[in-house]
This record gives C-alpha cells, sequence and structure tokens, in this order.
C-alpha cells in the first residue's frame, strides 16, 4: 500500500497529530515508572517472613498492676505472671502450640543488636534483630531449622531487656551465619552480640526482621533468637492454632487472659492479631500505592484512548468526501481501513519514540530524588507495546465507520 | 488508657492551646509538684459529658489528680511537638497525625504519677531503675525554645554547645555534638511528609497535565465540527472574538461540570478515608478553601485548555464553510 496519501493529510491535522502524539508520550512515560513502581512494591510484599504465616496468632499486653521490676523479686513474679498466661494459653482447645516471643516479622517492634566476630574487632561486622523468646518460639514459629538444634528447656533464662545477664547460646539465621562466617562452619562458633559472647546452637534456613523501615533495609533477614524469656511490664506471646481457629482461639484467649487477671491492656488493635492482620498492615503502605498507582495507570491508559478515539473521529467526518472518492476510484473497504491504522501506528509511533525518550528521563529525574533503581527495559518494551496496541485498538471503531463510508458519497454535495 | 504528656506551665502559652474551662496551672504549681492536670475536650466529653470539670479530681493510676483546666478542641496537625523517629517510620508517619494526649501534668508531677512506667528507648548504658526516667542514661525528654531574633538563637546554640563540652569534662557526655533544629527543619528531618505523598502529588499533576492535551484534542474536534454553523455566525455578522467568546465559554462550562463531578468524586474518596483505621481519618474533610481552589483549579485548565481550539474555531472564514452547505 502506499504511504504518501497519509502523509499528505497530515499538513492540515498537523495540531491534532501533535496532540495525540504528546498525550501518547506523556503517558507512555508515566505508565511505564508507574508500573515499574508497582513491580517494585510487589515484589517486596511477596518476600516470605520465614515463618509460617497460617495459624500464627502473637497476643501481646501490658499489665496495669505489674509489680516493681526493679527488685528481684518483682523481676520473678513478672515471670510468673508470664508463665502462668503461657500455661492458660496452652490449655485452650485448637492451640497446638504456645511461645513466649516478644517480637514477630514485620510486627514493627524491634530489638537489634551489632555483631562481631571477636570481642575485640573494632567495627561491627553487621546488625540482627534480636528475638527474645523460650524454646516452643522456634516451633511456634514454624521456622525451618537448617543445622543445629533448637534450645532445651534448662537453657532459658528469663529477665529484663536491660539486664546485664547474657544468654550463652543462641540460634541465628543462615543470613547471619553466611555473613559472619562467608566459608561456612559457623555452628558451633561464639559470636558476640553488643560484645557479649554467645555460642552458635542452631541456623534457621530463613527470618525476616520485624522491621520495613528503611534503617533495617540492608539487614533484612540477619535475625538470632535469643533463649530470654523477657520480664517487664509488658509480655508478648506467639501461638500456633489448627488452620482454620485463629479467631475461635482468640476469643477464647481473651477471656481465659482477663480471667486470670482483668487488669491488662491488650486493645482488638495490637493486641491479639493474627499474622495475616500484621503482614496487611506491616504493607498497608504498599498496598495503597500499588492500588492508586494501577488506578492511575488505568484511567490514563483509558483518557488516551478516548482523545485517539475522539480525533480520529473528527478526521473520519472530515474526510468523508475524500474517502467516497478514494473508494470510488477503484480502493477496497480494506484499504480505507488500512489507511486509518497505518495512520495511527505512525502516530503512536512517534509518540512511543518521544515517550521512550520521556521515561528514561522521568526515571532518571526519580533515581535523584526518590531511592529508585534504573527501570529495566522490558517495562519500557511493555510499555510502547501497550500504547501501539491501544492507539490500534481505539482507531478501529472510526477507522470501521470510515470503511463504510459508501463511494457514492464522492458524487455529492460539491 | 489515656496518653499523658508532661510538660511546663509554659507549653500552653507557646503552642497557644485554647481553654474551654479553667487555664493552665501555674509555675507554682510546677514546682511544688502539685497534682494538678489540664484534660483535653474529647477526655471531658468521655469522663464528665462536657460539663466544666475544673476542681473534680482524676484518678491516674494510683494518684489522684486536680483538674485545674480543660481545652478547647485543639488538633495540630501534625501533632509537632511529639514528631520523632520518622526517619525509622519507612514512611509510615500516620501516628504523627494522632490526636493530642487526652491528659497534661506539669513535669515533675507527672514522672512521680507514672513512675517506674517509662518505657526507655535511645539509652547508651544499662538503666539502673527500668522504667524510672530522671537518672537514666537515655534520651527521655524533649525541650521547645521560643528564641524571637537571629541573635538569640545564635546565643542560644552558643550556650548548648558550651553546656556539652562542660558536660564531657564533667564526664556524663560522651561526645559534644549538638544540634537545634527549627520546628520546621525537625518536621522535614523526621519525613513528617512521606516521599509515597510528594511521589502521588507529583502523579496527579502530571495526571492533569495528560487530561488537558486530552481536552485540548477533544475541544478541537468539538469546534471544528461545527465549522459550518461557527462560518454561518461569521456570515451574520459575528466577530471573531464573539466566536472566540462562544468557545471558551463553552470550554469553561465543561470545566465548571467536570469540577463539580469532581467535588463530589472527592467527597466520596474522604468519606472512604474517614472509615479507615487510620490516626488522620477526623482531618480528612475538605474545607470552603481546598473546594475553592479545586474549582477554581478545574475551570483554569479547562480556560486553557480550550484557547487553542477557540482560536482555531475562530479563524474559520465564513465563505468557504458556505459553499460547502
Amino acid at each position: 500500500m502506499t504511504m504518501h496519501p497519509i502523509f499528505r493529510t497530515w499538513k492540515r491535522h498537523m495540531a491534532g497529530i501533535v496532540l495525540i502524539v504528546v498525550q501518547i508520550a506523556l503517558t507512555l512515560a508515566i505508565v511505564c515508572n508507574a508500573l515499574f513502581i508497582v513491580g517494585q512494591r510487589i515484589e517486596r510484599m511477596r518476600r516470605p517472613s520465614g515463618v509460617q504465616e497460617q495459624g500464627l496468632i502473637r497476643i501481646s499486653q501490658t499489665w496495669l498492676d505489674a509489680p516493681d521490676a526493679g527488685t528481684p523479686a518483682g523481676v520473678d513474679k513478672l515471670d510468673a505472671m508470664q508463665r502462668a498466661d503461657l500455661e492458660a494459653l496452652r490449655r485452650l482447645p485448637g492451640v497446638i502450640d504456645v511461645a513466649a516471643s516478644d517480637s514477630m516479622p514485620l510486627q514493627g517492634a524491634i530489638w537489634s543488636g551489632d555483631l562481631r566476630r571477636d570481642a575485640n574487632q573494632k567495627r561491627a561486622m553487621g546488625q540482627a534483630a534480636l528475638y527474645y523468646g523460650d524454646d516452643h518460639m522456634l516451633p511456634t514459629l514454624g521456622l525451618r531449622l537448617v543445622a543445629g538444634r533448637n534450645f532445651n528447656p534448662e537453657e532459658i533464662d528469663h529477665h529484663m531487656l536491660r539486664s546485664v545477664q547474657t544468654p550463652a547460646v543462641c540460634i541465628v539465621s543462615r543470613a547471619v551465619a553466611d555473613q559472619l562466617f562467608p566459608a561456612g562452619g559457623a555452628l558451633g562458633k561464639t559470636i558476640y552480640v553488643n560484645r557479649h559472647p554467645i555460642t552458635i546452637i542452631g541456623i534457621v534456613a530463613l527470618l525476616q526482621t520485624p522491621t520495613l523501615a528503611e534503617w533495617g533495609r540492608d539487614w533484612a533477614y540477619d535475625s538470632i533468637l535469643m533463649p530470654v524469656r523477657l520480664d517487664g511490664a509488658s509480655a508478648s506471646y506467639a501461638l500456633r492454632v489448627r488452620p482454620g481457629r485463629e479467631q475461635a482461639v482468640m476469643r477464647a484467649a481473651r477471656d481465659a487472659l482477663f480471667a486470670i487477671d482483668p487488669l491488662r491492656d491488650m486493645p482488638d488493635t495490637w493486641g491479639l492479631q493474627t499474622m495475616r492482620e500484621i503482614r496487611f498492615k506491616a504493607y498497608r503502605g504498599d498496598r495503597g500505592t500499588v492500588i492508586v498507582l494501577g488506578i492511575v495507570c488505568l484511567i490514563l491508559l483509558m483518557v488516551t484512548a478516548a482523545g485517539i478515539v475522539g480525533l480520529t473521529s473528527f478526521w473520519v467526518g472530515q474526510r468523508r468526501r475524500q474517502i467516497g472518492i478514494r473508494r470510488a476510484l477503484g480502493a477496497r473497504r480494506l484499504d480505507i481501513l488500512r489507511h486509518f491504522q497505518t495512520e495511527n501506528l505512525f502516530i503512536a509511533g512517534i509518540g512511543a519514540v518521544l515517550g521512550v525518550l520521556l521515561a528514561v528521563a522521568l526515571n532518571l529525574w526519580l533515581m535523584a530524588h526518590y531511592e529508585m533503581p534504573r527501570i529495566p527495559p522490558p517495562y519500557v518494551f511493555a510499555g510502547v507495546l501497550v500504547m501501539l496496541a491501544i492507539g490500534q485498538a481505539s482507531v478501529f471503531v472510526p477507522a470501521r465507520r470510515a470503511s463504510k463510508v459508501p463511494p457514492v458519497v464522492a458524487t455529492r454535495a460539491v | 488508657m489515656v496518653p499523658m504528656l508532661a510538660t511546663t506551665s509554659e507549653f500552653f502559652a507557646m503552642f497557644k492551646v485554647p481553654f474551654q474551662y479553667g487555664s493552665a496551672w501555674t509555675a507554682a504549681d510546677g514546682s511544688s509538684r502539685a497534682r494538678v492536670a489540664v484534660i483535653s475536650s474529647d477526655l471531658n466529653d468521655k469522663l464528665f459529658g462536657g460539663a466544666n470539670s475544673v476542681g473534680k479530681t482524676l484518678r491516674l493510676k494510683d494518684s489522684d489528680v486536680r483538674i485545674v483546666g480543660v481545652m478547647k478542641r485543639w488538633r495540630p496537625s501534625p501533632l509537632f511537638y511529639d514528631v520523632r523517629g520518622g526517619r525509622f517510620a519507612e514512611g509510615q508517619t500516620s501516628s504523627f497525625y494522632v490526636k493530642p494526649e487526652g491528659v497534661f501534668m506539669p513535669f515533675f508531677s507527672g514522672l512521680e504519677v507514672n513512675e517506674g512506667n517509662f518505657w526507655q528507648f535511645t539509652c547508651w548504658g544499662k538503666v539502673a531503675t527500668p522504667g524510672h526516667l530522671q537518672d537514666a542514661p537515655c534520651v527521655w525528654v524533649g525541650l521547645w525554645v521560643q528564641l524571637d531574633s537571629a541573635t538569640k538563637v545564635a546565643d542560644y546554640r552558643t550556650f548548648i554547645a558550651n553546656y556539652a563540652q562542660q558536660q564531657k569534662l564533667l564526664g556524663r557526655f560522651a561526645n559534644t555534638d549538638t544540634r537545634m533544629p527549627s520546628l520546621m527543619q525537625w518536621l522535614v528531618f523526621n519525613h513528617v511528609v512521606p516521599s509515597d505523598v510528594k511521589l502521588q502529588t507529583w502523579l496527579a499533576f502530571a495526571f492533569l497535565a495528560i487530561c488537558l492535551f486530552n481536552m485540548i484534542g477533544l475541544l478541537l474536534a468539538k469546534f471544528l465540527r461545527r465549522s459550518s454553523e461557527i462560518g454561518v455566525r461569521r456570515a451574520l455578522g459575528a466577530s471573531r472574538g464573539a466566536i472566540f467568546a462562544q468557545c471558551l465559554v463553552e470550554a469553561g462550562m465543561v470545566g465548571v461540570v467536570g469540577g463539580i463531578g469532581g467535588w463530589l468524586l472527592t467527597l466520596l474518596g474522604l468519606w472512604l478515608v474517614r472509615r479507615q483505621p487510620v490516626e488522620y481519618a477526623d482531618l480528612a474533610h475538605l474545607d470552603i478553601g481546598m473546594f475553592g481552589l479545586t474549582l477554581a483549579l478545574a475551570v483554569a485548565a479547562s480556560l486553557a485548555a480550550g484557547l487553542l481550539p477557540a482560536l482555531r474555531a475562530s479563524r474559520v472564514a465564513p465563505a468557504l464553510q458556505l459553499k460547502t452547505l
């Protein structure tokens, strides 16, 4: 087919063509980058936490009548209160296991320590989240042990968080083991957490830290389990329950704990929650961004498509006579259809080329201002294909109308 | 549990806190560690049904406290004096937009009433008595200073630097770094406006730009489609200016209608936000200023989009169009 009839008409429609080109270019630039952000956020939200999330519940509460923790007797009293709670929770129907566990992945509150391989190293080799809990913590969280063993009951200590006592043994995540001992053989070695010597007795495959914050991003899977029931006015527990029994167990747990001691603060918002809820809350911001950007992309594409339909319809109306003449001179309906489809392909193509440049520029700007990585080419290619496809799809209806212009139009209204 | 703030009596004057009943405690109450408190209007509504509760007694933990003042509704947003740790919040800074505390007490009275229940966070040594702040090796108090001139600011900086030096000599401080950000610097430092929000603002304007280009195209098609009609008006004596004005009025009307539609959508969106369990839910409403700005922006954008199409339409030659009728 010949191209020149297409370009010949362009001079008369320059304004409209420029508008479509600019619109396609801008849409492409924004949609590419927005989808890139969406992709990154989805990848982030999909990261495994390392715990078996189904059937896992966290209980966190504060005693309003907590004894003074300043004395050894007070600390023992606090521990007795905690053990009484754990016993009561263990007896609930539907509960498989219960652990003292001060924190959980994604849950926000974090204790961390710096890591050294020997006490005299000046600079720490890294940081790790410290999960304090008893010997039930590993099975309750559903962690996968890849080497060594779990804590024995007699290894479990109890004290205040800021006590001078430190545990003798710990279980580390593989990320910690690999970082401190790249050559392997971490099991049985002594490491220094906050300059206190601790022996590694077990290694778990994966355990995300409780924080998603930026400052913890470089060590997102560096976690250490400490065999300590933390005493304090607040205590937290992890429950492993039969799948599907979460809500029933949470109701029963509330009643059971308030029956032991009604003077405690344990609100619905953070007192009793399933791991599912914790995950849902942790990624609330990311999910919001994904939804907003997704909707915006969709609307943008629709707006651009509507613009193309509008202008092409107008051109078809303007060129009815020319179309009639071409038809009278022997052009088939398919030729007319192709004329408009090809015309749009050229316009969208120019827009796409400009759009790719704009998309890269926008990405560079985002990289400078918002800690964004470079946009991978597949996103840009996909964007170009989507824009061309949308152009072709939205031009189809007006183009088909154009192809239905009968040749007899050429003879009318001269 | 009701959050409490232990502060000095100057707090209320410095931050211009409005009072419904009573007033702040006096400096003498502060130094004598009197058991007095100012409560928020929310707490007053909850406990006393909104009645004047000055002189009534409030039971806080194990202490009885006399109410000396009830605040009017006061909703600083963000709750600037409680902003901290924003760099560790990963953009989840909605907690900076909570309501103020329910109970305000003189600084040392508050420390005594809640003794043993403070949660030390940023510490550089072992805490001898957990929950006890005064001699803990921890960051535990925020200070606000009002300085009215640049000289005073500079003097105060020197004063703080000297104090740090002196404390280092005394062996209390390990280093002598001091910083004194202004309120706005402090809010920026803590990412009070998350970067996602900034990104979304940019996105909104890019969205507007694309819609504008779209509107230009559609208006162009709309006006030129009526070329013959415009030709007739021109032939009957309408000036170019009149055609131009007619087209702009049309574009403006599109803006008004679109603006009203957008306003309704905004109300719907805000209603959805208010139903979310977030701290700033009660802040999500549209005030007159914002409504006016949105409507003005919609009309202005439509008029700007209408300029080029209107110009093209006003250039339609009368004779040419009449011929093709």
